[in-house]
This record gives C-alpha cells, structure tokens and sequence, in this order.
C-alpha cells in the first residue's frame, strides 16, 4: 500500500465529485429538509423529534454514502476503469482508502452541516458534545461507504445498485429501535436486530443526545468501526485482478 | 535471437462453459510489432486478457517478460489498453492522465508527452465525455504509454480513427518497437498488417498462422495478408 496512490485516489474521487454540483447540494441540502420536516411533522409533539432527531442527523450519512459508493463502485466496474487499475501498481487497500478519504470529507461537510441547521436553527437539542454526533455521523458514513462496496459487487446494473437501499437499509432503520423500542419487539427480530449494525449506530447517536460522552458509547463505537473494517475485507475480497 | 517477450504454452480458457481457447501456443518475439488479427469473437480479446493477466485460465502457462503474466512486478512493465476507452468520462484528458502516473509512479511532465503522442495535446483541459470516440481512444491509449511499459497490449487501438490519425499512429507505434518496446495489438482491418513485422491470424480460438509478414505471404504465395488468410481458413476446411 503507497499514501501517495492513497492520496491520489482520494483528491481524483473528489475531483469527480465536484463535476457533479448537483449531488454534491443533494448529499447536503436534503438532509436538512429533511430534518426540518421532521421537525414539523413533530410540531405539536417536540419530545419526538427531539428523541429521533439527533439519530437522523448521524444516520443520514451512511444512507447516501452508501448509495454514492454502490454507484460509484459500480461505474468503476462497468467503465472498465477498476479493471486498469488491477493491471497497475495499485493495492486494493489503495483504492478502497482512497474511497473511504474522498467520502470521510465530504461526510465531515454534511454532517457538520446537517448538525448546524437542526441545532442552530430548528432547536434539535443535544445534551452531550455536538462534536461527538459529528464524529459518529462521519463513522458512519464510513461504514455505510464500506456496505456500499461490499454490495456494489452484488448488483450489475444501476437499478439493482440503488434497490439495495431499500434492501439492505430500510430494514435496518425500521429494527434499529427508532421507530419502536426494541424491547417491544418480537424475540427473533431483537435478535436480528442485534447483529445489525445500523442498531449501534442508533444506540450510540440516542445516548449522546441524552448526555452520554465517549465513554458510554464505546462499545458501539468498537462495534461500528468493527462492521466497518470487516465490510472493507469484504469488499476487498470482491476486488479481483483476474476475471472470468 | 533475444529470449521471447510473451511466451504461451497449452493455453486453455472456459467462458461461459464453451471453450474460448483450447491448448493454444504462441511466441512473441522482444522489440517487433506483432499483429493479431482475425474476425470478431475469434479469441483476440481473451487471449490478450491471457497476456495481460486478468483472465481466468483454464491450464497452460503464459510467461510474459520472464515472469507469469499477472504477476505484481509485471503491473509496471505491460500497459494494456481495451477495446472500450476505459478512463473516467467525468474528468478532463489532463486529470486522467495525472492520476494513473501517479497511480504508475511515472514523472509528472510524462503527462503532456504522452498527450501529444497520442495528438491530444490541443484537448488536454476537456472532459473525456465531451470528446469523440476516436479521442476518447486516444485517452485510453494514452494512459498505457505513461508507465513507459516494456510491452504494450492493444485492444483495437485504431477503430474509429480518421486514416491520418491512424498513420501517426501506427508510426508512433513503429519508434516504440524501434526504442525497444514490444507491442501486440489487435485489428480486424488486415491493411494495418501490412504495419507489422509478425502476424497471428486467429479463427474460432485457434491460431491458423504465426509467423513474420513476409515468411507468411512467402509460404501462401497470396498477393497480401488478406488472401493469405483466406487461403488458410479455405485450406483447412478442405482438409
């Protein structure tokens, strides 16, 4: 693995982005109106949005890093770029670091941003450190970029690459606990969501709204970088130099 | 002579569960253009794939430099260019062409030498997407020379090209061999065999002739390459 090849990866995945301004105002503006109508579909029960708002705000980045990275991956694919890439002197780690850069900045922008409206102009309160929901929302934009690739390698074409969102994501938010407490649930699907890693990230972006620091949310932390990193050798597993 | 650049032996691929090519051997001589040619779905492709080293292979060996073809310090010394323009449409010749030196650790001024190689020079600040086929090509082409590879595959380096255009080419192709490079590229036009110092004819994933251009038409007694290669599909189905 080269930084340099890393870092080039990494500028050449944003210079792509930046041709593209459109994506580039979606990625940021829609989660802002999205929170907003959050908070007004919640206007006569404020506790509501205050309970599901700052988990909205940290899981809005693994949603369309996800969907950008499965497109992105997939283009690479189809385009026969990622296939020259494995003729040259490029690691996967390469590549996929490079991807996981690019992406980790743009994160920062839109969390950072998302955050900044829905505190600052809608009210959205956070007992714990507003910094900390930054820096989980950018862990999770990482693991929803590692999902990405992973099930990029999945989907052949663009229409199957944007329906694994609603496969693979929206059960994941309905089981993540915001909706209804996963007490409530039925038994097998506590379990199942137990091993899904949206619940973590949940878990963690609720107790840091409630004042909860660091420390108290590690272990979803770990688990989140966890699902992350094994994601990224699944994706890396599905990066081949020789092809049928 | 000097020991050979690519050396096939047995070669076997599946695709699909039909075999693409059955125990195939072949020779490329170091420093010669060597062309190969024969219809469309012939095996070209797949067996430059073989060279190439990304293609599943199914038995024989391919030796490429000495080496297995594929193998990591071999990601240096072979450029492969594909059929389809394989760069980034949503960025300019100059961006492209930046990352993959840097991707290949090739000096940053490579970049505008081998722009204007290829006759892009002018275009160096457009976007791959708002260029032609044939100049998209060119990108693609382009990017396989700036590692200054010892072998250089080409995957119909010419289709869609203006003649002009397509003899520049192949000149620049001839100081590449003259400088030492090896370079096997593909074609269905049998008038840039006339280009070649060595020609692989292919028919249905076989190799009915590889030889020099002129032991070739020697042996045939046909008039050019083309009526060569008529003479030994018309001869082998007579056998």
């Amino acid at each position: 693995m080269s930084p340099q090849i890393t870092l080039a990866t990494a500028l050449r995945v944003l210079s792509q982005l930046r041709r593209d301004p459109r994506t580039i105002a979606m990625l940021v503006i829609v989660p802002c109106v999205l929170v907003a109508l959050l908070r007004y579909v919640f206007n006569g029960q404020p506790e509501t949005f205050q309970r599901v708002g700052v988990p909205m705000v940290g899981i809005f980045p693994l949603v369309s890093m996800f969907l950008v990275t499965s497109i992105a991956m997939l283009r690479e694919r189809t385009s026969g770029t990622l296939e020259r890439l494995m003729t040259m002197p490029l690691a996967k780690l390469d590549l996929l670091a490079g991807y996981a850069l690019a992406f980790a900045v743009v994160a920062v922008i839109q969390a950072a941003t998302v955050s900044g409206v829905a505190i600052g102009l809608l009210d959205l309160h956070v007992a714990g450190s507003t910094a900390l929901v930054v820096a989980l929302a950018v862990l999770n934009a990482l693991l929803g970029m590692a999902l990405g690739l992973f099930l990029s390698a999945f989907a052949a074409t663009e229409f199957q690459a944007v329906q694994f969102m609603p496969a693979f994501l929206l059960p994941q938010l309905l089981l993540c606990g915001i909706l209804a407490p996963r007490d409530s649930m039925s038994d097998a699907l506590r379990w199942l969501s137990d091993v899904l890693p949206m619940t973590y990230a949940y878990d963690a972006l609720s107790r840091v709204a409630a004042g909860d620091g660091l420390g108290e949310v590690a272990v979803d932390v770990a688990v989140l970088v966890a699902a992350a990193l094994a994601s990224l050798a699944l994706g890396a597993a599905t990066l081949r130099r020789r092809t049928a | 002579m000097s020991s050979p650049a690519v050396a096939i032996a047995g070669l076997g691929v599946v695709r699909g569960g039909r075999p693409v090519l059955d125990s195939l051997s072949l020779t490329i001589a170091a420093g010669s253009i060597t062309g190969l040619l024969g219809p469309s779905g012939c095996g070209k492709t797949t067996l430059m794939r073989c060279v190439v080293g990304v293609q599943v292979t199914a038995g024989g060996t391919v030796t490429v430099l000495g080496l297995p073809a594929g193998s990591p310090p071999l990601r240096r010394r072979v450029g492969y260019v594909t059929q389809a323009p394989s760069v980034y449409a949503d960025l300019t010749v100059r961006e492209n062409l930046r990352y993959f030196a840097r991707v290949l650790g090739a000096p940053a001024q490579r970049v505008d030498e081998v722009a204007a190689t290829v006759g892009l020079e002018g275009q160096v600040d457009a976007l791959v997407a708002a260029l032609s086929g044939g100049q998209q090509a060119r990108v693609s082409l382009a990017t396989a020379l700036l590692g200054s590879p010892e072998l250089l595959v080409l995957d119909e380096p010419t289709v869609g090209l203006d003649p002009v255009l397509r003899i520049e080419l192949w000149d620049a192709f001839r100081q590449l061999a003259d400088a030492g490079t090896t370079l096997l590229v593909s074609s269905h036009v049998m008038d840039e065999a006339e280009r070649c110092d060595d020609l692989v004819l292919m028919r249905d994933g076989e190799v009915l002739a590889a030889e020099s251009r002129q032991a070739l038409i020697a042996r045939t007694g046909a008039a050019d390459v083309e009526q060569a290669f008529l003479q030994l599909v018309t001869g082998r189905q007579a056998a």
